[in-house]
């Protein structure tokens, strides 16, 4: 049985938590429990086993997640293109803590799309620490969404990881509307060369909530690219950060990586940090990063009322616009459109709250 | 009683006073040209009038149709019936010129039903490439182009008065010409014009009705399409009258004084 009040919990002191809200987390508050997951499965690839492979664990949620009773596999053999998606939903209780495992082995040559959903049964604190592992071996091609949609009280505290063989072709993506504290770490490790990384993300925070990426490109192989696009946007007294950093390896020559984080503040008392990082050991690469918090442009804003649209509106189509780009990236299913039904709805929301 | 009428309007931008008393007023399908040297307060002027952000107004009334415009935001002015076609639209990344005029339209209490048809007529009118049309608003457009775009809506919304703020700045010959047809087309149907310029070359294509000199804040000036001609040969220096004969300037040098008297 889990033992969570031993915890050895870390400190918003240590570098790696900063800004978050490690201290308010409490683990006693949580009781144990087996996650309840629904799987379409149109090929049959996936399996659960109460064996729990070995991930490597950066912190102490990863390696409580290690010690979860099951794991949920998705083995897709060599040269396979699996046309469907596959859609993995997490159902999550409220008082519960839960630690899905999901373990992705995409042979050589194979292809799929694996959505990987979170979502509350009902409102209420919980605690929730998934772990992704996916590897592709060489030539594989993996489009991945993960999509947090958990109630606003509950807690998240994710690893991501992602090896990459020779020539692969991995689409890493997040979409997080959920969670009082959202924290994904992700990291996309190009081991073989000529190997090719997206990383993408959506997050959109309000009220009270608090989203927070920590991020890593990492480059160990000549020949490889990344690209990197995350959007956010925080209103009401939300908050969100972006920790990210591209790391190339004295080996990893001829390597473009580009990382771009976005963030619009939309109200007054909402907050957002941007810490991109580069760290590179070879010459010969190609590498940039950008990254911008601000509110709407006043005159884009400005623009748009001057045909006769009021401000709210014109406020929601440019927060929709600055979302669309990275939308237009996620992989095609039909849950992306829900996705962007949800941003709107979030912004009626807030447009009618400062209604007078 | 006029359209648009703006009376002794005064006003500025931060805290610099800009505008020291415009009277103006325009009457449907009439054409008027407000012309000027740099820094006398044309874009001052269409700015104070849409309401942009960080400009102020001091005094004065503008009303349309009777409505007092002033005291509305942005969107209604526009809504109203007041419309500014941009010096330098903003691009808008992710935003449809469809999604923007259907909202336009909707608060007109217009049907929206058509705005495909309606685009596509308007922009093989204006020789707005319809490839434009599924692009973000302004996004990758040239200045030509993003002119365009701005005529185009123009023609969409179909407003009571249109300001145009420098509409031939970045354009070139034909394209101004396609621009200017459409709006000369606009005020034949009854569509009040106010085309700030600093350049006659507009108005040989839109050909004003009235044109107004507008130096320093003030309205110095004001006639018909003559005015015009004075300007091309005299210059500015011709409508600066008691300021530039006070301090004693002889016409030879008047161009580098008036620079002066211009410079803000």
């Amino acid at each position: 049985m889990l033992d969570l009040k031993s915890l050895p919990l870390p400190t918003a002191d240590e570098e790696i938590w900063r800004y978050s809200r490690i201290d308010l987390l409490q683990p006693e508050r949580f009781t144990p429990s087996p996650v309840r997951t629904d799987v379409v499965d149109p090929h049959g690839v996936c399996s659960t086993t109460a064996t729990s492979s070995a991930v490597a664990s950066p912190d102490v949620f990863a390696a409580l997640n290690a010690e979860s009773m099951s794991e949920l596999r998705v083995d897709v053999p060599a040269g396979t293109t699996l046309e469907a998606p596959i859609i993995i939903t997490h159902y999550i209780d409220a008082g519960t803590a839960t630690l899905p495992r999901t373990i992705v082995e995409m042979g050589r040559d194979a292809e799929a799309t694996i959505v990987e959903q979170f979502v509350s049964v009902e409102s209420g604190v919980a605690l929730c620490v998934p772990v992704l592992s996916a590897r592709l071996d060489d030539a594989a091609r993996l489009r991945y969404l993960a999509v947090n949609d958990l109630d606003t009280e509950a807690w998240q505290i994710g690893h991501q990881l992602a090896e990459q063989g020779r020539d692969t072709s991995l689409l890493l993506s997040t979409v997080t509307l959920g969670g009082y504290y959202t924290r994904a770490r992700t990291e996309a490790r190009a081991l073989g060369s000529g190997s090719q990384t997206r990383q993408v993300a959506l997050y959109f925070a309000a009220g009270e909530q608090m989203h927070d990426f920590r991020v890593i490109q990492s480059h160990e192989a000549p020949h490889t690219s990344s690209d990197l696009l995350f959007k956010g946007a925080v209103q009401d007294h939300a908050r969100s950060v972006y920790t990210g950093l591209i790391s190339i390896d004295e080996t990893a020559r001829q390597t473009s990586a580009h990382q771009t984080n976005r963030n619009l503040t939309l109200s007054e008392g909402a907050w957002a940090e941007s810490v991109p990082n580069l760290d590179i050991r070879t010459n010969d690469v190609s590498c940039s990063h950008a990254s911008t918090v601000g509110p709407i442009d006043a005159e884009q804003r400005f623009y748009l009322e001057s045909r006769g649209v009021p401000p709210e509106v014109a406020e929601r189509l440019v927060v929709l616009g600055f979302f669309d780009e990275v939308i237009d990236r996620l992989p095609r299913v039909d849950i992306v459109d829900a996705v962007r039904r949800r941003v709107v709805e979030r912004l009626n929301i807030a447009t009618e709250e400062v209604r007078p | 009683m006029s359209m648009l009428s703006i009376s002794d309007l005064r006003g500025g931008v931060a805290d610099t006073d800009i505008l020291h008393g415009i009277n103006l007023n325009v009457d449907a399908g009439e054409v008027h040209a407000i012309m000027g040297p740099n820094g006398a307060g044309k874009s001052t002027l269409s700015a104070v009038l849409m309401g942009r952000p960080g400009y102020y107004v001091s005094g004065g009334t503008v009303t349309l149709d009777g409505a007092d415009i002033l005291a509305m935001p942005t969107w209604q002015r526009a809504a109203a019936g007041l419309h500014l076609v941009m010096q330098y639209p903003s691009e808008v990344p992710g935003v449809s010129i469809q999604s923007v005029l259907i909202e336009a339209l909707q608060r007109r209490g217009r049907d929206d039903d058509d705005v495909d048809a309606l685009l596509a007529t308007e922009a093989e009118r204006i020789g707005f490439a319809p490839a434009f049309l599924a692009r973000s608003l302004n996004v990758d457009m040239s200045g030509g182009e993003k002119k365009r775009n701005e005529t185009l809506q123009l023609a969409v919304l179909q407003p009571k008065v249109a300001i145009l703020d420098e509409l031939d700045s970045g354009l070139d010959i034909d394209a101004l010409r396609d621009c200017s047809r459409r709006v000369e087309a606009l005020s034949d149907e009854g569509m009040g014009v106010v085309a700030i310029t600093h350049y006659s070359r507009l108005l040989e294509e839109l050909r004003p009705d009235h044109i107004h000199i507008l130096v320093k804040g003030c309205i110095v000036a004001s006639g018909g399409p003559e005015l015009a001609d004075v300007l091309e040969r005299d210059g500015y220096g011709a409508f600066t009258g008691v300021d530039a004969a006070d301090e004693g300037t002889s016409a030879d040098d008047a161009s580098s004084s008036l620079d002066d008297l211009f410079r803000m």
